[in-house]
């Protein structure tokens, strides 16, 4: 049987944290209700659609998959579970925030088949989780992780961030500090990126321009800084460990996100929920992003499209050097017919002198130096028309 | 169809300071001559490129044929012709008026004269022509006709006491200028019956009707089937179509006959055999010799034009080509470049005349540009005794093989209200400039004169100039001569390497500002590379200043959320495309616009 990730989304969430662009908003109890109805519908008329597949993972991402009732979440399972055959060994993770879970939540998403949670920590310094906007403290965290390992999960995934508003090198080595004595199974640790049409685009601007807020002066480290906490991630979560298998993913022996590699290695994947975006035998669509178009049951997706061989070239290097072992030549050959060198020869060769990748016998990969200036590299692998 | 009386015929044209309101004018005449109704009015019909439109500002002389019934019951046929108003374009302007018999000014009736008002009149006046005043924008709260009419007459010395107060803009007061153009403006000569003169004072290029000549019959009659020839090229072809100008159209008529302002189409396919400010001529009855023509106006402003995209290098020739053709004070040569590859070395009337230019080729010709820093031409002596006229400063010889350099001068004359004359002598005196006297006008202003080099004036003087004065000043200038002048060569060094298209002549004293400024500017348009990147100015191989674009070390996108990869597949290709329009210098990818950016190295001064 084929292969199939499934992602659901959840987009909703007590509060809006003043960094994120995600597809997510503060909604009424209501709202969430009929939002799940219509993602049952969906489910149920999707699945037909994926009869020869297996589900090797599950995701439930947002958003704040934990806003949701015990109940509803575990109507989506539910449904789920007599939709499509999910394998005996499928990673299943849900997204928390430290402020909506108690025991009994988590005690009851075990209990009905989650084995893996993914907390959104951010920071251990309460004054920057009051700068991100975030709605839980330290010690809710803390709380969270603790009743996790009791209802128990053993597949915890921390994430963190750096180059945040007001934080130092020191508090950020801080809050790695902390984390690494909670041992989770596996932490994401990304830098803050300033989008468009968050309110921190309106603070800081795109860069370096900065802003004073509610009378106090909060600002974005610099480059520099920026810079340190970034060699520090891996210095520190290697030292404990935790193998970098990602640009920004770190995890101890076993416990890498299958359902995140599906996507870095083009599996078949779909998602369910507005805005969800899949890819099935090399076609790529997406749900549309408006609620109430889905709540009035709307079903059109956006545009399909299938990509081209070039494009499937392209998305097979640039989303595959992500991950720190590269991509596999052989596995090249086999989807393409050619070798990779015939297509990439120049630019690997390019890329290889200027320290930034190694093309070994078997796979190729980033450099230490490469995944720094990783779109840099994976820019060079779009192809010319 | 009958013959045309040429004692009913005028050509004239309207001169004017820019924004007093010669287009609008010139809109009412054609207005209230019917040969358009109201409705078929676009705002200021004669400016008909875009780029004039949006600018405001005439830039190629525009023609129109309309009939005129006068009050004395006679139908009158005018020819307008429109005339360029900025001091780049007085080529254009002098063009035209040897089409004309006589010639409109209008004086703006708050701002009186201004420099360009007093330069094209004495170029009408040059050219034999009547010329008439009108008082325009008399709806004013601040107008002051009776003050201008005693300016006019005082200043320049015509007569301006029964000048027309008129209000183009809101057509109060049109009707008596018609009435004086009857009047005042003297019909043509010439006999029908002659050899056929012509002058051809512009042309176009039309992708269906060949090259189309504009010409002023001088003698004779030319019709279809007429086989003329050009004077000074020897091109001969056979008439195959003659007209006049509507509004924005081309009118075909049976003939053109002596002192009439028309077209003709000849099947010319090569745009070099029509030069503006030729004699056409009857080929089987030619006239004994060619009109005088046009003294040939000489580029002042030089700079280097490149295709963005190094396949486009024949696409550029073609467009300057064809851009020559109706504007002959255009030139341009091949040159290379080791930063850009292959382009042209063009040259200009003056900096607007430049953008202008690189505007058109840009939208008429859909060519992606990169202009380098414009300079003027400098005379080089040579030891040796050789004298090179310097138009890329790439080319200067080894200082050791220099005995000294010369560079252009002009006479400038800055009218100025009283209030502003110390900030405009500092402006021209920071600018080298020699104060050479002033005049008072009328008690609240002044006219200044300076001689100023060249190149102190063509990249932002003219704004400088506006924004000291809270827009009073209005400035002309002339070239006076070479002088001797103590420059020296300015050159880029990106990385260590020079870059030839970065390069520039300046003077000594201003070398080390422009040199800070240069790689100050750079510094911000180069990207980050994987390592450090010195930018340096030199002057003859000694750095005088210094700026590091620093290395690139972090460029990582963190998230890639729920498989949803179409923004991250377009930041790539964002990254890309930007590399695609980079010139590789040694090891360092320059974006295109760097080699522009060093044009505005005054701006937020």
């Amino acid at each position: 049987m084929k292969k199939l990730s499934v992602y659901i989304h959840i987009p909703f969430c007590v509060r809006k944290c003043f960094y994120c662009d995600f597809l997510s908003a503060a909604a009424t109890e209501e709202t969430k209700q009929q939002y799940v109805d219509k993602l049952i519908e969906e489910i149920e008329r999707e699945a037909e659609n994926y009869r020869e597949y297996e589900v090797v993972s599950v995701f439930f991402g947002g958003g704040t998959p934990s806003v949701l009732k015990t109940e509803d979440t575990e109507r989506i399972m539910r449904v789920l579970r007599g939709n499509f055959t999910i394998v005996q060994s499928a990673e299943i993770t849900s997204e928390v925030n430290p402020k909506t879970a108690d025991f009994a939540k988590l005690k009851a998403y075990h209990e009905m088949g989650f084995n893996r949670l993914s907390i959104g920590m951010q920071s251990t310094d309460d004054r920057e989780l009051r700068a991100l906007g975030r709605i839980h403290d330290y010690q809710d965290f803390l709380d969270v992780f603790e009743a996790a390992r009791r209802a128990g999960f053993q597949n915890l995934n921390v994430d963190i961030m750096s180059a945040l508003p007001g934080q130092s090198v020191k508090s950020y080595e801080k809050t790695l500090e902390k984390v690494l004595q909670l041992q989770p199974e596996h932490i994401s640790a990304y830098s803050l990126i300033i989008e468009e049409g968050t309110p921190f685009y309106e603070w800081f601007g795109e860069e370096e321009n900065q802003r004073q807020r509610t009378g106090e002066c909060v600002q974005l480290p610099n480059e520099e800084e920026e810079r340190r906490m970034y060699e520090l991630t891996e210095k520190m979560l290697e030292k404990k460990g935790y193998h970098r298998y990602e640009i920004s993913n770190y995890a101890k022996e076993g416990y890498a996100c299958r359902h995140n590699q599906a996507y870095w290695t083009r599996q078949d994947y779909v998602g369910f929920g507005i805005g969800a975006a899949s890819l099935i035998e090399n076609r790529r669509f997406q749900n549309k992003s408006d609620l109430n178009q889905y709540l009035a049951g709307e079903v059109e997706k956006e545009e399909q499209i299938q990509l081209t061989k070039k494009e499937c070239m392209e998305e097979f290097m640039f989303l595959g050097l992500r991950l720190t072992k590269g991509v596999e030549k052989e596995q090249f050959f086999e989807q393409f017919s050619l070798p990779l060198e015939q297509v990439y020869g120049d630019v690997l060769k390019k890329q290889e002198s200027l320290g930034l990748l190694v093309n070994g016998e078997k796979n190729v990969y980033l450099t230490k130096k490469g995944l720094d200036v990783s779109n840099l590299v994976m820019a060079e692998f779009l192809l010319d028309e | 169809m009958s013959k045309i009386d040429q004692s009913k015929i005028r050509n004239f044209c309207i001169v004017a300071h820019i924004d007093h309101g010669k287009s609008t004018l010139a809109d009412r005449i054609i207005e209230k001559t019917g040969l358009l109704t109201s409705r078929e009015m676009q705002a200021q019909v004669l400016d008909n490129m875009d780029l004039e439109r949006e600018r405001g500002i005439t830039i190629k002389a525009q023609t129109v044929r309309t009939v005129y019934k006068a009050e004395d019951g006679e139908e009158y046929i005018f020819n307008l012709i429109d005339t360029p108003g900025h001091v780049d374009f007085n080529y254009e302007v002098s063009r035209s008026l040897a089409a004309c018999d006589g010639a409109i000014l209008v004086v703006d009736a708050a701002q009186g004269i201004e420099a360009q008002t007093l330069a094209n009149v004495y170029l009408a006046l040059d050219h034999n022509l009547d010329v008439f005043p009108v008082i325009n924008k008399i709806d004013l709260p601040s107008a002051e006709p009776d003050r201008v009419k005693d300016e006019i007459e005082d200043v320049i010395g015509i007569e301006a006491q029964d000048a027309p107060l008129i209000s183009a803009k809101n057509g109060i007061g049109i009707e008596e200028v018609l009435e004086q153009i009857v009047k005042k403006i003297p019909a043509p000569k010439g006999n029908p019956d002659s050899p056929l003169q012509a002058l051809i004072f512009d042309s176009l290029y039309d992708p269906y009707k060949g090259v189309i000549i504009f010409c002023r019959i001088v003698e004779g009659t030319v019709k279809k089937g007429t086989k003329i020839k050009m004077m000074a090229t020897g091109a001969s072809e056979e008439v195959v179509e003659v007209g006049y100008f509507g509004a924005g159209q081309f009118i075909p008529c049976d003939e053109l006959s002596a002192g009439m302002v028309g077209y003709i189409t000849a099947s010319i396919k090569n745009v070099k055999d029509t030069a503006v400010g030729d004699t056409v001529t009857d080929a089987d009855r030619p006239c004994s010799e060619p009109l005088p023509g046009y003294k040939k106006v000489n580029s002042m402003v030089y700079c280097g034009l490149y295709p963005a995209d190094g396949a486009k290098y024949p696409d550029l020739r073609d467009a300057l080509e064809k851009l020559q053709l109706n504007d002959a004070s255009l030139n341009y040569e091949p040159e290379t470049s080791i930063a850009l590859g292959f382009g042209f070395r063009c040259g200009f009337l003056g900096l607007l005349h430049l953008e202008i230019i690189q505007e058109r080729l840009e939208r008429e010709y859909n060519l992606d540009l990169v202009t380098t820093a414009p300079g003027v031409i400098y005379k080089v002596y040579k030891t040796n005794g050789e004298v090179i006229e310097l138009t890329n400063p790439s080319n200067l010889p080894d200082p050791s093989e220099i005995e000294y350099m010369e560079e252009p001068i002009v006479s400038a004359e800055i009218m100025v209200t009283t209030e502003f004359i110390g900030s405009i002598m500092e402006l021209c005196q920071e600018r080298r400039g020699r104060y050479l006297g002033m005049e008072y006008i009328e008690g609240t202003r002044a006219l200044l004169k300076y001689e100023l080099p060249l190149n102190e004036i063509i990249y932002d003087f003219f704004d400088a100039l506006k924004s000291r004065s809270r827009g009073y000043a209005s400035f002309d200038y002339e070239l006076k001569g070479y002088e001797q002048s103590k420059l020296v060569k300015l050159d880029i060094l990106i990385n260590k390497e020079e870059v030839d298209a970065l390069s520039f002549i300046v003077h000594a004293d201003s070398a080390y500002e422009r040199g800070r400024k240069m790689c100050e500017k750079l510094k911000d348009e180069i990207p980050r590379h994987l390592f450090e990147i010195p930018i340096q100015a030199a002057v003859g191989g000694k750095v005088i200043a210094r700026e590091t674009v620093r290395a690139m070390r972090k460029d990582v996108l963190a998230k890639c959320y729920g498989g949803d990869i179409t923004r991250k597949k377009k930041l790539l290709e964002k990254q890309k495309e930007g590399k695609k329009r980079m010139r590789q210098i040694g090891n360092v990818e320059i974006p295109q616009k760097a080699f522009m950016s060093v044009l505005k190295l005054d701006d937020g001064k």
